[in-house]
Order: structure tokens, then sequence, then C-alpha cells
């Protein structure tokens, strides 16, 4: 007991690794009762509307007598898969178009160098909306906007990153014994960047479920009868003035600190493979 | 099978040329010495005899004709610096594989021992790491071997040991080596012709 109270207070690294532990634990919590929550808790029940949170409904019921609880973590098991979905596209384009930036030669990298500032010249959310909107909506839609438009801060990211490795010794002593360039690239720089691709889809990951929930919001994401986040958020605006506060407030509070679960994972990963950080 | 460098001009992007009209021959079996102070361009000659920089004058040739850019280069350089030139994240058995397969007796030769193999690069010496660039430069299809300092950070009986089985090899193979160093001794022992860049 005493060898266990010793180690308190952590140091640094041992405090992120405890953060990340804590925030993926929540996360598949959060996930696996989505999945595995009994579906009749959403039934509509109208003996039992708009009551306010308690022991038996956490989170309240809303205008249909259904629970918000189970609602809420449906919607945010939804939320997670798109955001998963939406993240991976958007890092592996990332990733391919930042090698091919840093490693086909001068004409490929103006031509996504220019790409690249010219999606970050337009708020993500902006093109988000034309995409989804263009596509009609829906579920394919919002996975094909949000993949298509999160990509670029992590293509810099990795571009640069390469180019740092390309010029490397060893880089070029490979290409002197006669290995082609996608050996290298495959063999010598792949390695190297995946550290910064896992943080870099780690951070993407916050973002791409917000902008979906803030496009469903609106209207232009997923359909009315999933039980997304953001479908959640826009229907309990029309009881928000009739003082029913339990529909908007847990789900809101809840995405919040999801995302910000993500964020600190990714963070936290940050710290605990920056190679310089570990003096204590 | 000579190795020719004609009229050889080059400078760093608008800089000062750092030299210009430099000619150069090695036969095989040769070994030259290149001396002169610091600044005076002898890394980058050996860089454009290597292919690692373009000259902005001149040519390289080998046999007569220019050096083909893809494929096993018949020039190879050791560098200064082991721990650049190494792969961190790599084994030592994937660093000496890379090329090609080094023979037992090679290894025994420079003095790598087999266990060095399964470790990673932090885990050897700079002496050590210098052993397996060396090693690694010296494939079957190695005509000319450049060695940019190549031994001046190690030991005096490490450098021996790695100058004698270089230089075995390179009598066995017929192989051309270009040697830069700013120890004179070495130089006489090694070298069968010596030019200098002071001038």
């Amino acid at each position: 007991m005493t060898s266990i109270l010793k180690k308190f207070p952590l140091n640094r690294k041992q405090w992120a690794l405890m953060k990340v532990l804590i925030s993926v634990s929540v996360i598949i919590i959060v996930i696996l009762g989505g999945l595995f929550l009994d579906e009749g808790r959403i039934v509509t029940n109208l003996t039992n509307r708009n009551s306010p949170p308690s022991i038996d409904n956490l989170f309240g019921t809303d205008w249909l007598g259904r629970d918000m609880f189970t609602r809420t973590v449906m919607g945010l098991t939804l939320s997670i898969g798109v955001g998963l979905i939406g993240a991976i596209g958007s890092a592996f384009i990332a990733l391919i178009l930042g090698m091919a930036a840093a490693t086909m030669g001068r004409t490929a990298d103006r031509i996504i160098s220019w790409l690249i500032d010219l999606f970050l010249s337009v708020p993500h959310l902006v093109t988000l909306i034309l995409i989804a909107f263009t596509l009609g909506g829906g579920f394919k839609g919002i996975v094909i906007g949000l993949t298509l438009t999160h990509w670029p801060t992590l293509a810099r990211l990795i571009r640069a990153e390469v180019m740092q490795i390309r010029s490397a010794d060893f880089v070029q002593v490979s290409q002197r014994m006669g290995k082609p360039r996608w050996w290298i690239a495959v063999h010598h720089i792949l390695p190297h960047i995946v550290p910064q691709f896992l943080i870099g889809f780690m951070l993407l990951f916050p973002h791409v479920i917000l902008h979906e929930a803030a496009v469903t919001f609106i209207g232009l994401g997923l359909s009315p009868h999933e039980p997304a986040i953001g479908i959640i958020l826009s229907e309990s605006m029309k009881y928000l003035s009739s003082g029913m506060w339990w529909l908007a407030f847990f789900p809101g509070l809840c995405l919040l600190m999801i995302v910000r679960m993500f964020d600190s994972i990714g963070d936290n990963l940050r710290l605990l493979t920056d190679p310089n950080g570990n003096r204590d | 099978m000579q190795l020719e460098a004609k009229d050889i001009g080059f400078r760093y992007d608008d800089g000062p040329w750092l030299f210009r009209g430099v000619n150069l021959s090695v036969e095989p079996g040769e070994v030259v010495g290149i001396t002169g102070p610091s600044g005076r361009g002898k890394t980058t000659l050996c860089r454009i005899l290597s292919s690692y920089e373009t000259p902005l004058e001149g040519t390289v040739t080998y046999n007569g004709a220019p050096i083909p850019k893809k494929g096993y280069h018949p020039v190879q350089m050791v560098l200064q610096h082991p721990e650049k030139a190494i792969n961190p994240r790599w084994k030592m058995h994937k660093i000496l594989h890379e090329g090609y397969h080094p023979d037992e007796e090679l290894l025994a030769l420079l003095g790598i021992e087999q266990e060095w193999l399964t470790r990673w690069p932090h885990e050897l010496s700079g002496g050590e790491m210098q052993r397996f660039c060396v090693a690694r430069a010296l494939g079957q299809n190695t005509r000319f071997l450049i060695a940019d300092e190549m031994t001046t950070m190690l030991d005096a009986i490490t450098q021996a040991q790695i100058w004698h089985a270089v230089s075995e090899i390179a009598k066995k193979r017929e192989m051309g080596i270009i040697v830069v160093t700013h120890e004179v001794k070495l130089m006489q022992r090694l070298c069968h012709r010596i030019i200098d860049f002071s001038g």
C-alpha cells in the first residue's frame, strides 16, 4: 500500500498515460452502451412525457416520453461512428497527398500545396455544408463531406515532416544503393511519420464530430429518424422556451465531454511520444 | 574502368565558386588522397563524384560514360558521421543488408560481431556503427569507395583495423579508393598519390 502511495504524485508522463487510459475507457463504455442499450427505452411512452431528470430517467424524457439518457448515448455512438469514418478518410487523404507532395517532384508539390492552401482559405464548415448539400445530405453526404474537408492541416504537417526525412543522410545513401523511390518511401520515410500521423488522426476526431453535429443541427446532415446528437439538439430548441432545459443541456454536455476526451487523448499521446519530453 | 571528373565547377546557390576546372581521374586499384584546409570543397567534390550533388560545370564519367541515375551506384561513399547515415528506426541487420548480403569473412575482417546485428543503432558506439557503414558500402558492385573523413572520429586501434580491412578488400577486388583526411601519417601510408586542395 505504501509503495502505491509513494508513487503519487505521478510524473508528467504517467499523468498523460492515466488521462489517455481514462478517456479511452470512457469512450469505449459509451460505444458499448450505445450498441447494447435496450431499444425499448426509446419507444414513445405518452404516459411519461416531459418528465425532468430523475433516478429512472437520468436525463429526463422528451415530448414523446423517450428516455433522453438512452437517446444521448445512442446519439454519441452514432456521432463517434461518423467521426471515425470521416477522420480515417481524411487522415488517409492527408497521408497520401503529404507523401506525394514531398516525394513526387516539384510540380506535384506545387499542385498539392496550392490545393492545401485553397482548402485552408475557406472555413471547413462552409465547404462541408456545400458538399453535404450537393450530395443531398444524409449519411453518405455528411461522411463524404467530412472526409473531403478535414485533411489539409494534417497533409501540410506530413509534407513538412517527409521533406525533412527525405534529405537525411541515410535516405541519400539508400538512393545510391539503387533503391527505388517507392521502396524508400515505404521503408525509410513511412515509419518516421507514423507517430505524427496517429496524433494528427486523433486530433482530427473532435473536429469531425463537432462539424458533423453542426451540419446535422442545421438540417443538412443525418436524417431526423436517426438519434444523432445534432438532431437531438435541433429538435430540443423548440422546447427550450417551455422550460425543458434537460433536453438540450445533457446531450450538449456529453458531446462536449466526448470531444474534449478525444482532444486530450491526442494531446497526451503527443506528450508521450515526444522524444525530447522525457526528462522527468 | 576508370572514374573521371572533367572541368568540375560548383557553388552553392549564388555564392562564390567553391572550385572550378577540377580534373581528377582514378584508376581501379589506385588509392588517391585528398587533403587541404576546411571549407575548400573536399567534401563537395566527393559528393559530386558519388552523385549526391550534380556539378554546375563539367562531367563525371565512369568507363567513359555518365553514371546511370538508377540502380546500384558504382561509387559508394562512407560519410564522417555514421549516426546520421543510419536509419535510427532500423535494427542493425536490416541496415547492413540494405544493399546486399555481406559474407562472414567481410564481417570478421571489419570486426563486426554477430550479436550486434540484433541491436538498435543507439545501442552501438560510433566506431561500431562506422564498421557497419563501411561493410554496407563494400557491395560486390562497388568499383570505387570514397572515404570522406571516414575514421576521423575513431580511436587509433579501430582506425587501423578498418583501414586494414578496406585496403585488403580493395586489393583483392581491384577497387579504387579516394581518401579525404587531415591526418598526414595515414595518408602517406595509404595513398599512391595525393591531391592538395589548399591552392
